[in-house]
């Protein structure tokens, strides 16, 4: 469908200006870099804004079902009507949503305060660092089979991850430009997370890029279209890249950089007002991208059934990831930073590295399901070894009762 | 500040590295200290080496207002001292006062004043899973315990009209009886809090990250408690069997049948365990004092403007969900007391607190400190 609509709206569009402009004979790379600001500013930034309202609106939605309460309900341009009351369920999802406008607003009209001797410029363009680095990696996701940016860019999501460490500077700057002992901390520490934690994503990615034989985004969707999706292969990668993600967006639990109740603040404590509002963006569309690369890596992107369009497939397959990004936040108490850094180098790393082990004994015997196998012997194990916690807590104390 | 004066910081040399230690406070506004709790910590890196706290900012003197205040005028004094459990604390003075004064209590009115202060175990210890759970990050199981805290605070609101400063307790009884089918809800409410505890402990227990954060976490030996004169759970917590209610019973608890939960290696995962048992081994109380309720007179006798006290003095001590809290009366035969001193727990275990978090972590020491539920309420009269 939607290459109907490429075909007779965009392409000649595009075919117009280009000629346009071949026609006033300037240099063609002033075409493509003022395409490219096109597409970006007005096309996948609006998209990343669009979606990050929607996903903070579902955030709050998600966070409230599994507290047991109902997020904001009043904001809306037609708050729910009484009879809703009823069916709390449904009245959920149809109230509060324009809470997340509400809260811009406020943001952008609270006072730009920056601290006396901070790095002023540093202090202003670390957000932007930040938010850019997401940005950037979007040219290469692959919205459905016509929606792309780049066609064929043989890098594939190599430069995805390479573009997303991009990261690590602007919190560094944040943190440096402070100009507070607590924010460098929480900078140097967001830091380390972020870059022991991008060691197994990558990782993880190759067990895909063995069966794919290329790095490009088409050809592993076109390759999952024939071989079925690869969270069926490549279960182990999936998990270890699902918590890689978690650590690498700064999410709940291992949101130590952003936690309240740690007496270092974060790198972002002396930005308020919309300053503040962009490295949370940031962080959602780091999620969203996190999430799209995942949909697109291990669940097929845009393909499926034909009764909806790509497009379709793949928001619903990125909107089922980022619920499950909710979910293990508001499951799971915050992770200490040395169990961080541990579990990222002895835990997921020789894991990640394990599965590029089995996935090259896979390839070479030509069998798929071993890891199945695998996976069921862990969980067996597992049950075996482990207790109830009434039988846990029954052993830890000693009851007397004279 | 002259506390700023008294403290020392040494600097070492490691090898090339020259390291120097610093001063941390964690202020009394903060969101992990429970109440207005202020720590200086001197930190060698992310390592404290020492923790000096300074109490007082909740200090109402209320000890010297019960030197002017009639005996049975103070008890509502008393709710807001350790404000999560106010039934326990009302019933900590007015059994005081009753044993100085040889005050009979009618069977009924004993019988309630257990349910009330079961029950209410039962929610200082919800608020306490909560704020534990909150501490370390993990907001939904804040919002379920609270949840499951409304509905006692709702039973609480009908008996004597009060959320939070319930003024239940008289000397010689209670201040009303019970509406009529509270004891109905009452069962009510617990059969469905024992449906719902299964998700409490499901979703912290077990949980690795948790365990990883409490496990080994600030351990204290027996002595140790012992020395700094800590009791409740966190006596307990570390393998020694004390329980007021079964070491030194008072009011109706010998006919109770109820166990008391000891730890082994008083770390933070053990604190833990000890009070979610102590939430199961509390709904059985109440659900025993419910049946044996008799019928009769609960409510005191109204106090005249004469009422006066023998002379005399006496120590009697109650165990409150916190631990021991004990009341020291001297009287000198008139209706004020000559002088009134509340032993609390959370005072002790403030102290206790600066022992506890040598050489751990800052995000243990909010463990530490959230397994210790102190209330400064009670710390600081």
């Amino acid at each position: 469908m939607e290459y109907h609509l490429f075909q007779t709206y965009l392409a000649p569009l595009l075919d117009a200006a280009r000629s346009w402009w071949d026609g006033t004979g300037l240099p063609l790379w002033i075409y493509n870099v003022v395409l490219m600001f096109a597409v970006s500013l007005g096309l996948i930034a609006p998209f990343i804004s669009i979606n990050v309202m929607g996903i903070i609106w579902l955030e709050r939605k998600v966070s409230g079902l599994i507290q047991n309460r109902m997020g904001p309900m009043l904001v809306s341009f037609v708050r729910p009507a009484k009879f809703w009351t009823r069916h709390p369920w449904a009245a959920v999802w149809t109230g509060g949503y324009l809470q997340t406008v509400a809260d811009s607003i406020k943001l952008l009209l609270k006072e730009d305060v920056i601290p006396a001797r901070a790095d002023k410029w540093v202090f202003i363009s670390a957000p932007f660092v930040v938010f850019t680095a997401s940005l950037m990696a979007y040219a290469l996701v692959p919205f459905s089979d016509h929606l792309l940016s780049l066609k064929n860019f043989e890098a594939g999501f190599l430069y995805i991850l390479a573009v997303t460490s991009y990261a690590v500077i602007g919190i560094l700057m944040a943190g440096w430009s402070s100009n507070n002992k607590y924010s460098l901390l929480g900078g140097m520490r967001s830091a380390a997370q972020i870059i022991s934690y991008e060691v197994p994503l990558v990782l993880s990615l190759l067990g895909v890029v063995m069966w794919t034989g290329s790095l490009t985004m088409e050809e592993i969707i076109v390759k999952q279209q024939q071989m079925g999706w690869f969270i069926l292969y490549q279960p182990l990668a999936f998990l270890i890249f699902l918590i890689a993600s978690v650590a690498e967006t700064n999410r709940p639990p291992f949101d130590i950089p952003e936690a309240e109740s740690e007496l270092v603040a974060g790198y972002n404590t002396e930005y308020s007002g919309i300053r503040f509002a962009m490295f949370f963006l940031a962080e959602f569309a780091n999620m969203l991208l996190a999430s799209s690369v995942a949909a697109t890596l291990f669940l097929g992107g845009w393909s499926g059934p034909s009764f909806l369009p790509g497009f379709v497939w793949f928001m619903i397959k990125v909107y089922f990831l980022i619920f499950l990004f909710m979910w293990i936040r508001w499951t799971f108490p915050r992770v200490r930073v040395d169990h961080l850094m541990e579990f990222g180098w002895k835990v997921l790393t020789p894991l990640a590295l394990f599965n590029i082990l089995f996935t090259g004994v896979e390839i070479l015997v030509n069998r798929t399901f071993m890891m199945w196998i695998l996976l069921g012997l862990i969980v067996l194990i597992g049950r075996v070894r482990s207790r109830s916690s009434a039988d846990k807590i029954k052993e830890t104390l000693a009851y007397e009762s004279k | 500040m002259r506390i700023w004066h008294n403290l020392e910081v040494s600097s070492q040399e490691m090898g090339q590295l020259k390291t120097e230690e610093f001063y941390v406070n964690m202020g009394p506004q903060h969101p992990s200290t429970h109440g207005v709790l202020r720590l200086i910590l001197k930190m060698d890196g992310e390592v404290i080496k020492e923790c000096t706290p300074v109490i007082g900012y909740l200090h109402r003197s209320v000890e010297k207002i019960a030197e002017n205040t009639l005996y049975q005028s103070f008890v509502p004094f008393t709710d807001r001292l350790d404000y999560i459990s106010a039934m326990y604390n009302n019933w900590a003075y007015v059994l005081a006062v009753e044993r100085l004064a040889d005050i009979w209590v009618p069977p009924r009115a004993e019988y309630l004043r257990v349910i009330m202060g079961e029950m209410n175990r039962i929610a200082s210890h919800l608020l306490w899973y909560g704020c534990l759970a909150l501490d370390l990050g993990a907001t939904t199981p804040f919002l379920w315990s609270f949840r499951e805290r409304e509905y006692i605070l709702d039973l609480f609101e009908e008996v004597c009209g009060a959320r939070l400063t319930y003024n239940y307790y008289r000397i010689g009884g209670v201040s009303r009886d019970l509406p009529q089918g509270w004891e109905d809800r009452c069962k009510a409410l617990l059969k469905g809090f024992m449906e719902k505890f299964p998700e409490l402990d499901e979703i912290l227990t077990n949980n690795v990250i948790f365990v990883n954060r409490t496990k080994g976490v600030g351990a204290i030996s027996k002595e140790t408690c012992i020395a700094y004169g800590a009791t409740g759970p966190v006596l307990r917590a570390s393998g020694m069997k004390w329980d007021l209610r079964k070491d030194e019973p008072y009011s109706v608890y010998p006919e109770l049948k109820f166990e008391i939960p000891v730890g082994r290696l008083g770390d933070t995962y053990d604190r833990y365990l000890v009070r979610m048992e102590e939430m199961r081994q509390s709904v059985s109380l109440v659900e025993q004092a419910l049946e044996k309720l008799p019928r009769g007179k609960a409510k005191a006798r109204m106090m005249s403007q004469d009422f006066r006290i023998p002379e005399g003095e006496i120590y009697s001590r109650v165990e409150t969900p916190r631990g021991e809290m004990g009341y020291y009366i001297v009287s000198d035969g008139g209706g004020k007391p000559y002088r009134l001193k509340i032993r609390t727990p959370s005072f002790s275990h403030i102290s206790l607190l600066t022992e506890a978090v040598k050489e751990t972590k800052v995000a243990d020491a909010v463990a530490i400190i959230a397994s210790f539920d102190p209330v400064l309420g009670e710390s600081d009269r």
